[in-house]
């Protein structure tokens, strides 16, 4: 497996406060890692390590196999980059900023020409190629500025917060073209984002990040398993403590809790429901409907986030 | 890295000239080769193509019109929130700093030569003697070739407060303090002096020769603009422009 990053005790300070945290790990070349945390979590931070932009305070990192401390420049030539801010110049029209990246990475002109064409039309906004940035909406800029992060096909794309301050139908459109364009040109993807459903919905790979420290690694099934099993959701009436108590009691429900007139029934593991169904039926239960799902990766990212308050207390 | 240069110096000038293109723009261009191209040449008149002092004048103007861009070289990106992510593309400190620089030098200088033209214009419109006056050829050498180097110091100057400033106008207001300073202090300075040791003053620099006050006028610009500029590439650090 070729590793597009890897970072190894990677820790940064500022005055009062740790950053990054001691950060350790690999993303394949070829996935969209989603680096999820809350505001202030140490993402940005950690993406301007990675380019090189800072120094760490310790440990080390390596992108495309360069060391982020000696080859910083061999990184920012090979990377594309959509930071906090989309880094549009207003005053210039959209065309003009995609040939000011596109000269700065050394297209040539004709390829540079067809290539602004070519992620303008696929976004939507070649027509519009000719106006200032600066009178554009939110959405539009952000697609730009994605467009302008994949004009060099990079094969390392950085993307911090993409839809952030977007509203709902523009981020949804955005994170359909970054998925669409992510498939198409097979780059590594390493997106930041609080937003779960974003990271559910394009990430192959996720870590959680808080206050500097990374709290998880995998997949999201992998999350799920690792902070708990697959959930049923029942509704109906009568889920009286009997019901309860003897779903609790057999070895495959990990625990029972009522929302509502729902019941959730976590589980150990995947498994057929229908003995359970049957347990609740014969104890006295009326049951309208049965949902068999999985714990959304929000619920996931609230426990692991509890997990860490409790280890934070425990340790004082 | 001079195809580098270039991308930045052709990315500065695309902003400028879409910003003289606003009417504040052109108001401000109005008023450059209003006062600097008619009215100082209509006050001096034929002076104004053969006395040192116009050579004063073309050393200080680029200073004066290059700080108005200069002051947002990276204040300006800054403010913007354009910057992070030019340092983050594969372009060298060098590169940026050096085509910021050339963004102000061809801007400076760019308006200061049709100053010059617009003057020689002014003063043989008004005082027509049936034949073009020229300018005298020292003045006309000198005002050419210290003016690019008063841009280029004023550029290297503008770089520099511009790198730290947390604004254009913050920086341009520090400009606009060094400039008043080069105005006023030779100004004033000399009108304190007392009458006799004046007097001594002004048959000196009335006996130097021309050439070779332009010459050693060149040589304080370029030494000052080559001392600013390894200055300014010391204090070039991505960590800090991000963090600042």
């Amino acid at each position: 497996m070729e590793i597009a990053l890897r970072t190894e005790s990677l820790t940064r300070d500022f005055a009062n406060v740790r950053a990054v945290d001691a950060l350790t790990l690999e993303i394949p070349r070829g996935v969209v890692f989603g680096f999820l945390g809350p505001n202030g979590a140490g993402k940005t931070t950690t993406i301007r390590l990675l380019l090189g932009l800072l120094e760490p305070t310790a440990g080390r990192a390596e992108v495309l196999g360069y060391d982020t401390r000696t080859q910083a420049d061999a990184i920012r030539a090979q990377t594309g980059a959509l930071l906090e801010h989309n880094g549009l110049y207003e005053r210039l029209t959209a065309e003009d900023n995609l040939e000011f990246y596109g000269r700065i990475a050394r297209l040539p002109a004709a390829e540079r020409q067809a290539r602004i064409r070519e992620l303008l039309t696929h976004l939507g906004v070649w027509e519009r190629r000719k106006e200032l940035v600066g009178t554009w909406s939110r959405g539009m800029k952000q697609k730009l500025a994605v467009a302008r992060a994949l004009l060099h096909r990079p094969p390392l794309i950085f993307l911090d917060e993409p839809t952030a301050g977007l509203d709902p139908v523009a981020a949804a459109a955005l994170r359909d073209d970054i998925a669409a364009l992510v498939a198409r040109e097979g780059a590594t993807v390493f997106l930041t984002t609080h937003n779960l459903a974003e990271a559910e919905k394009l990430c192959a790979l996720v870590g959680v990040i808080r206050q500097g420290r990374l709290l998880a690694l995998g997949s999201p099934d992998t999350l799920r398993v690792r902070t708990g099993g697959p959930q049923v959701e029942v509704v109906g009436r009568g889920f009286t403590e009997t019901v309860l108590a003897r779903l609790r009691a057999r070895p495959e429900v990990a625990s029972v809790a009522t929302q509502n007139s729902h019941l959730i029934i976590t589980l150990q593991a995947p498994v057929e429901t229908a003995p359970l169904i049957s347990l609740m039926v014969n104890a006295g239960a009326e049951i309208e409907e049965v949902r068999k799902g999985k714990e959304s990766l929000e619920e996931v990212f609230l426990t692991l986030v509890g997990e860490e308050d409790e280890r934070m207390k425990a340790e004082g | 890295m001079m195809a580098d240069v270039m991308t930045v110096l052709w990315k500065e000038l695309k902003e400028i000239l879409e910003f003289s293109g606003a009417r504040s723009g052109w108001l401000r261009l109005a008023l450059w080769f209003g006062v600097f191209g008619i009215f100082l040449p209509l006050q001096m008149q034929e002076e104004w193509l053969s006395s040192p002092i116009v050579l004063y004048n073309w050393s200080w103007f680029p200073l004066f019109v290059v700080s108005s861009v200069a002051a947002g070289a990276f204040a300006g990106e800054r403010e913007r929130h354009t910057l992070e992510t030019l340092l983050a593309s594969r372009l060298s400190d060098r590169a940026i700093l050096f085509g910021k620089i050339a963004a102000g030098v061809v801007y400076g200088w760019g308006l200061t030569l049709p100053s010059i033209l617009l003057g020689l214009v002014t003063v043989n419109v008004v005082r027509w003697q049936g034949t073009i006056q020229w300018y005298r050829p020292e003045i006309a050498v000198g005002g050419v070739v210290l003016s690019l180097v008063a841009a280029l110091l004023g550029s290297v100057l503008g770089a520099f407060a511009s790198l730290r400033a947390s604004t254009a106008r913050q920086a341009q207001q520090t400009l606009s303090l060094i400039n008043m300073l080069v105005l006023f202090v030779p100004l004033f300075g000399l009108q304190a002096l007392p009458a006799e040791l004046k007097e001594q003053v002004w048959s000196a620099l009335a006996g130097l020769d021309l050439t070779r006050v332009v010459l050693i006028a060149l040589a304080v610009l370029v030494a000052l603009s080559v001392a600013l500029l390894a200055a300014t590439l010391a204090r070039f650090r991505r960590a800090r422009l991000i963090l600042d």
